[in-house]
């Protein structure tokens, strides 16, 4: 496994007056699997948009190995390996799922080449795979608007697993699922980190047990705590800051 | 299936109409002149509206100016149409047009140029069209402009193309446009076999038009056009570049309605500045919404079935025709959000 590392350094974005973030420094080597937590307004949201270009910082560094993302848009910067999966699924409803894989795998992008486009073994190989890793075979030829919130989570995983990233940004996975979706998402995440890194977002404390990996929470736009689910939990700040004073 | 099975039938009704038109006028299957005429120009709308349905009902671009990239193409053969009159005209000039002689042009403008051959003037009925939705797509798409704000642009666009092709000096013949049209590679414009050839070289285009965007719809090129209809944010984070997707469809779906307008002027034999009127573009839309769009055979449907109603309409109650045209903006996204086609399919199956 070769990889590059995320690295955030001294990033601030100021939205009128309002400081989404403050300063932020953040390391995600390669192959780790980090958990970001923190109240609503913290920052995670711009965070995911400041990595993905889909902001640009007011001051600080933001790099990928050597690429600087503050320099590139949404779309180069998918290419270089970043994958984000957003707090709202969107998946392509008019799609079947395997079509939704397809659009995903990687391949040239522009019109020509799509107008060519002819899938062959080895693509279908790789969706194939990627439909059983997210265990949707059943549901292959199925349209997208078809399944239900959770599948359509995990689809939408899938789409970024099939552009091969390096690192993977999922926001709030479990929002809405039910328990047993909410293990196997995190059975999956688990399973994906290692090979790639993974950087969660999420609300629900006991999902990010569940993963059992390194913890960051953020406040106001900084890191207030980083360090094990128990580290994290027995901060007094943290405890403050989430169940006031 | 169903859906195949109506356009054949479709197909095959038309192809026959020239022909019932031969038999002699007592019978009963004849069909007058009028209807070979309006059905050569109800084709050609529904070239118009494939390519429209290709822009929106694909890709989400809802273009309120297609019937500017329509009576460009128009204006491209307009031009040819206009140079074989020849010393015909009613001054008798050797190579000026009327209305040039009329405005005391002394010589061609340059871009007349080259408009005598056939080929040109065709080839400029595609390149036109194509160059223009090129650069408005380019400015547009790569602004992120899209929805109701793209719709007003094309809008303004053909508002703007209208006013500039109502101007004398502008070289097209001002407010009255071109007319008086003689021939087309050298058959006399007014006789039937002349309307019959025009009328099957369309009804071939329909064809060969419907083929190419089925194709072209059932290709990976088409499924990331209608993902971007559906989440276009998504598939630019999937690393697609949405620009040159949606400015490849919309410039070939300007060319289409190019030679849409190309295929138009010789069978009515007038074009003018009207032809750009932002209410065309409108019952373009109209067509599409009405026919489904997002399917093929629902916008050329469309096409027919609106203008059907068109013409039945304005022969007893002209005045009567925006009221309806403005009802059906409303109602069918309301009542038909999945057009004429949404119903066939509900009551056939599939």
């Amino acid at each position: 496994m070769s990889g590059n590392s995320l690295y955030l350094d001294g990033v601030s974005v100021v939205f009128d007056g309002f400081q989404a973030l403050n300063n932020l420094s953040l390391v995600v080597e390669p192959g780790e699997l980090r958990a970001i937590i923190g109240p609503n307004g913290a920052g995670k949201t711009t965070m995911m948009d400041v990595i993905t270009g889909k902001t640009r910082p007011t001051k600080g560094t933001v790099r990928f190995g050597e690429s600087d993302l503050t320099r590139m848009d949404e779309a180069s910067i998918a290419m270089l390996g970043i994958g984000r999966k957003f707090q709202k699924p969107t998946v392509f409803d008019a799609l079947t799922v395997f079509e939704n894989l397809e659009l995903a795998l990687k391949a040239p992008r522009g019109p020509i080449p799509c107008l060519r486009w002819r899938l062959n073994g080895e693509a279908r190989t790789a969706i194939e795979r990627t439909l059983a890793e997210i265990g949707l075979t059943e549901r292959a030829r199925d349209r997208a608007g078809l399944l239900s919130h959770g599948q359509r989570q995990w689809l939408e995983i899938g789409m970024l697993l099939m552009q091969d990233p390096q690192l993977l940004l999922v926001d709030e996975p479990v929002a809405g699922m039910t328990d047993h979706e909410t293990e196997l998402t995190a059975t999956l995440l688990r399973g994906i980190a290692g090979a790639r890194s993974v950087v969660v977002v999420e609300h629900d404390l006991e999902f990010v047990r569940a993963l059992g990996h390194r913890v960051t929470v953020l406040h106001e736009g900084s890191v207030l705590s980083e360090g094990s689910i128990d580290h994290v939990q027995n901060d007094q700040r943290v405890i403050e800051v989430y169940l006031g004073r | 299936m169903t859906r195949r099975l109506v356009l054949l039938a479709c197909v095959v009704l038309l192809a026959l109409i020239p022909i019932l038109n031969l038999l002699p006028d007592a019978s009963p299957f004849h069909v007058s002149d009028f209807i070979v005429s309006i059905c050569g120009k109800w084709i050609c709308y529904a070239i118009l509206a494939l390519a429209l349905d290709l822009a929106w009902g694909y890709a989400g671009i809802l273009s309120l100016g297609h019937g500017a990239f329509f009576a460009l193409g128009g204006y491209a053969i307009g031009m040819h149409l206009m140079r074989l009159i020849g010393p015909r005209g009613v001054y008798g000039h050797p190579i000026l047009p009327d209305f040039m002689v009329f405005l005391g042009y002394t010589e061609l403008p340059w871009y007349w140029l080259g408009f005598d051959w056939f080929i040109f003037a065709f080839a400029m009925a595609l390149v036109v069209p194509g160059l223009l939705a090129l650069v408005v797509g380019y400015l547009a798409f790569r602004s992120r402009i899209t929805g109701v704000y793209l719709s007003i642009i094309t809008q303004a666009l053909t508002y703007a193309l209208m006013l500039a092709f109502f101007r004398n000096d502008m070289g097209f013949g001002g407010n009255n446009g071109f007319t008086d049209f003689k021939e087309l590679l050298g058959m006399p414009l007014n006789t039937p076999a002349t309307r019959s050839v025009l009328f099957y070289a369309s009804l071939v285009v329909l064809v060969l038009a419907y083929l190419m965007c089925a194709a072209l719809t059932r290709t990976k090129f088409g499924r990331v056009l209608t993902a971007i209809r559906d989440a276009e944010s998504r598939v630019r984070f999937l690393g697609y570049d949405v620009t040159q997707h949606k400015l490849f469809v919309f410039v070939l779906s300007a060319m289409l309605a190019g030679v849409a307008g190309a295929l138009y002027v010789p069978q009515v034999g007038i074009i003018n500045p009207g032809e750009f009127s932002p209410g065309n573009s409108i019952e373009a839309v109209v067509w599409v919404a009405f026919g489904g769009r997002g399917t093929l055979v629902g916008a050329i449907l469309g096409a027919f079935s609106v203008n059907a109603i068109k013409t039945w309409l304005t022969s007893f109650a002209p005045d009567l025709w925006l009221i309806v045209l403005g009802c059906l903006f409303i109602a069918v996204p309301l009542l038909l959000p999945r057009g004429l086609i949404g119903l066939l399919r509900r009551g056939g199956g599939k």
